[in-house]
This record gives C-alpha cells, sequence and structure tokens, in this order.
C-alpha cells in the first residue's frame, strides 16, 4: 500500500490533515493583516489565553472548545481596546495576557485533583486529539474567513495599509477590527488541537513573512501566504507521520526552513 | 459671496483628555489654500483629525459644505504613519482612495480604475504604476500618496505635513503640484512645519498657539509674524 494512502487509513491522520488544512487558510489570511499591522504577537497572547480557557474548562468539567472560544473572543476585544490605552502599550498587554493565562492553566491544573490532564498536548498541540466536531468546525471557519476576504478585500487591504485614510473614507474600521480579532480567535482555538498554545502563532505568523521576501503586491502576499502555509502544513505532517516526530514542532521547522531558503534567495538576487 | 466648504463653530478637541484647541471658529471658502502652522505639540494634527472625522470633539460644531460628505475628504497623512516597506504596488495604494466615492463589489469597478489612472497621469507617477510601493524614493511616494488621496475626492485636500521628508526640490516640485491642484478648483488644507514664505504657499494661514486658533491671510501672517 502506498505509505501515503497508509496514512490516510488512519482516521486520526485524516481528520488531522483535513482540519489542518481548513486551519491553515484562514490563519494565513488573518496573519496578513496581523503582521502589516504589526500585530503579530496578538496570536501569541490569544494562544495562552486559550490554553488557560482549556485548562479551566478541563478542570470544571465544561466542553473545552465551548467554553475558550468565547473567552479568547473577549479577551481579543479587550486587548484591542485597551491597546489604544497610552498607559500599557499593546506589546506589554500581550506580554503581561500570555505570562498570566499560561499561570492560571498550569495553576488551575495543578490544583485539580482527579482531572487527568496531559499539560503536553495542550502545550504542543496533539494530531490524536483531533475530532470530527474540529473538522467541521474548521470546514466553517474556512469558509467564514476566506469569503470574507473574497468579498472585502479591497477594504482589508486599505484598512491595513492606512487606517486612518481608511476610517477618513467611511470604512467601518472598528467593525472590521472587531471580526478580525473572532476569527484569529476562533483560529487560534481550533488551531490549538494541532498545534498547542506554544506554536499555533506560527501558523499565522510565518506564512506572511515567507510570502513578504519575494513578492511585492499585496494582492500576491495574500494568494501565496494561504498556498505556502496550506503546503507547509501538509509537508510538517507527511515528515512527523514518517519521521515520527510532534507535528505541531515539526510544521514550524518546515515554515521556518522556507523562511530560510526565501531570505537566502532574496538576498542572492540582490 | 460664496457658501464656506467647511465652517467650524466653537470648537474645542483634546488629545489624551488635554485641551488642545479651544473655542476655534474658522471658515474655509472653495479654492481656498490654508497653511496651518503652530509649534510641535499645538494641536495642527488633532485639529485635522476633528475635520476629518478621525476624532471627536468635546464641544462645538464642523459643518460641511452642501455638497460635500465629510468621507469625501482627499487625506494624506504624515510619513511617519505610513509603513513604508508595505508589500503594495502603486496601483493598489491609488485605487484604494476609490472606496468612499465609487459603488464596488468584489473587484474595482472600470471607473474607479480610471480615476485612479487618470490621477496617476496627473502626477506623472503612471510609468511607476505596477511598482511596488516600498521601493520608491520619498518624493515618489509623496506623489502615490497624494495620488490616492485625489482619488478620494473632487473638493478638498487635507495634507498633514507632507513635505517633511522631501529634499528642497522635491518640495518645491511638491508645492508646485498642489497650487496647480489649487488653481484647478480643489480647496487645500495643510500643515507645514516651517513658517518660511516659501512653504507658506496657500492664501490663509491657521495658527494655533497656546489653544487658541486664529485664521488670516498669508500676508497678514507673515507681516505680523516678521
Amino acid at each position: 500500500m502506498n505509505p501515503f494512502f497508509e496514512m490516510l487509513s488512519y482516521g486520526f491522520m485524516l481528520r488531522a490533515l483535513i482540519a489542518g488544512i481548513l486551519i491553515a487558510a484562514p490563519a494565513a489570511l488573518t496573519g496578513v493583516t496581523l503582521v502589516l499591522r504589526k500585530n503579530s504577537m496578538i496570536g501569541d497572547g490569544l494562544s495562552h489565553t486559550a490554553f488557560g480557557a482549556f485548562a479551566i474548562a478541563t478542570v470544571l468539567n465544561l466542553t473545552p472548545l465551548w467554553f475558550a472560544i468565547p473567552t479568547v473572543i473577549v479577551t481579543s476585544f479587550l486587548v484591542l481596546n485597551l491597546s489604544n490605552n497610552k498607559k500599557i502599550s499593546g506589546d506589554t498587554l500581550i506580554a503581561l495576557l500570555s505570562a498570566s493565562s499560561l499561570a492560571i492553566g498550569v495553576v488551575a491544573i495543578s490544583v485539580s485533583q482527579g482531572v487527568n490532564i496531559d499539560l503536553n498536548s495542550y502545550l504542543f498541540g496533539s494530531i490524536l486529539s483531533v475530532s470530527w466536531t474540529d473538522v467541521f468546525l474548521s470546514l466553517l471557519l474556512a469558509i467564514v474567513v476566506v469569503t470574507f476576504y473574497l468579498f472585502l478585500h479591497n477594504k482589508i487591504f486599505a484598512l491595513t495599509f492606512d487606517a486612518d485614510f481608511a476610517k477618513s473614507i467611511g470604512i467601518k474600521t472598528k467593525l472590521y477590527n472587531m471580526v478580525f480579532a473572532v476569527i484569529c480567535s476562533v483560529t487560534v482555538v481550533l488551531g490549538m488541537r494541532l498545534l498547542g498554545a506554544l506554536l499555533i502563532s506560527s501558523l499565522i505568523i510565518f506564512p506572511t513573512v515567507i510570502v513578504m521576501q519575494f513578492s511585492k503586491s499585496f494582492k500576491r502576499v495574500v494568494i501565496y501566504s494561504v498556498a505556502i502555509s496550506v503546503v507547509n502544513f501538509i509537508l510538517g505532517l507527511l515528515i512527523s507521520y514518517f519521521a515520527a516526530t510532534p507535528t505541531g514542532a515539526t510544521v514550524v521547522i518546515v515554515n521556518l526552513i522556507m523562511l530560510i531558503i526565501c531570505t537566502l534567495i532574496r538576498q542572492i538576487k540582490k | 459671496m460664496n457658501n464656506p466648504v467647511i465652517s467650524v463653530k466653537n470648537l474645542t478637541v483634546s488629545y489624551d483628555k488635554n485641551v488642545v484647541i479651544k473655542s476655534a471658529s474658522f471658515e474655509i471658502f472653495r479654492k481656498d489654500f490654508l497653511c496651518v502652522v503652530g509649534a510641535n505639540g499645538s494641536g495642527k494634527s488633532t485639529l485635522i483629525r476633528a475635520l476629518l472625522g478621525l476624532i471627536q470633539p468635546v464641544s462645538g460644531k464642523i459643518k460641511y459644505g452642501e455638497d460635500i460628505k465629510h468621507n469625501s475628504i482627499g487625506f494624506l497623512p504624515q510619513e511617519t504613519k505610513i509603513e513604508q516597506n508595505f508589500p503594495a504596488t502603486v496601483f493598489e495604494i491609488v485605487l484604494s482612495g476609490t472606496l468612499g466615492r465609487f459603488k464596488h463589489r468584489f473587484f474595482y469597478s472600470e471607473e474607479a480604475k480610471k480615476a485612479a489612472t487618470d490621477a496617476l497621469r496627473q502626477l506623472g507617477i503612471l510609468k511607476i504604476k505596477e511598482r511596488s510601493f516600498s521601493n520608491l524614493s520619498g518624493g515618489q511616494k509623496q506623489k502615490v500618496l497624494l495620488a490616492r488621496a485625489l482619488v478620494a475626492t473632487s473638493e478638498i485636500l487635507i495634507l498633514d505635513e507632507p513635505s517633511n521628508s522631501l529634499d528642497y526640490k522635491s518640495r518645491k516640485d511638491f508645492y508646485e503640484m498642489l497650487k496647480k491642484l489649487n488653481d484647478s478648483g480643489l480647496t487645500i488644507i495643510m500643515i507645514t512645519h516651517d513658517l518660511d514664505a516659501d512653504d507658506l504657499i496657500g492664501n490663509k494661514v491657521l495658527s494655533i498657539k497656546e489653544c487658541e486658533v486664529s485664521c488670516e491671510s498669508t500676508d497678514k501672517f507673515l507681516r505680523r509674524y516678521k
């Protein structure tokens, strides 16, 4: 039997492949906006919040996904609004949030009794934990985000390039920022199953940074980021299966290698 | 006498909870070229942001002329507010200026593309249409942002210190371009840092000092200033 098809004969690998592709696309799309607006660390802050929320939900015997999604959405709204505060800068706020959420998560797990939680799977992801519910939710997310970008790519460009100008010509910047916050939150929570709290933000950041090495048009950055994100995820998943390495970390390393190659090519071309 | 395109009455604006403009009242008429001057931190940009609707005034009123909506004012921000290495082509940037004026569905309409092409041609930068913004000189970048502001409006252009990064020749060329646009009927409001007669190229000066705003002719301002 072909090794690729053999891999897919395992239900968990098939679910991981489908969910991964469906998460990689929206993650790359939101990443374009976040990276270009210099908000890359938001993904990191939200993933740590998701970790805390997952831990608390598990300890309280709640459904982790349904507890984590609204928690992370509310947090992202708070970060967006409070990052305009002059006393605490956006990056300071995210650093505080990340550390606090991790601490809350770890303490919640440590004080709970009789609850068996694999801390590693929360922090670094576990393809075994991907369920068909996750796949279905990832499909919904992919449809919503791709449609959003397809219909509104011109306004998203204006907002990303120069938010003040966009607002001055009547684009509803607050509304779009809130939609971004929701999309980013759901992407982080769903992607955490695969890559974990510590690595999921790489799925958001790497594709845009890689594509920016060789593409100088916004439209191309958007399209190529999605393509590279999906390809790198599939490559990472395949390598992790055959080399028996952790999936999340392998996907990140594939992205890192791709970034190094693209940066070198750009330097040589100069 | 014609009606004002912007009429400001008893406007008070604050920045970081500090009042920077207090009870300002002035009028701007069609084809006026108003230079806004004042020391650093005097509230020039804050006043402009209020005119653009980017911040809410504490009190007072900003009234636009009958044919003017506040979202159809062309705006050229300070150079420092723009990410210089943003991956975008010149045409992508200029086209984005049409979003407030033209109806769009998934893609830009032919009308919007024509307006963007015309603006690029008018400013003499049509040949760099497909070039990347990040690879342009400071002068070229300012022209691209001016083209974007031009496609956003047919009435009022607001510029926030547009000559800051320009060398002497580029600045002279840029000012010549603004004078031509003003002669063609555009009302221009420009924040300028310098108080030389070379920089006060408009017919009026609006000066801000200790929260007080005064608006007068450029000649009168220069006589008083000297």
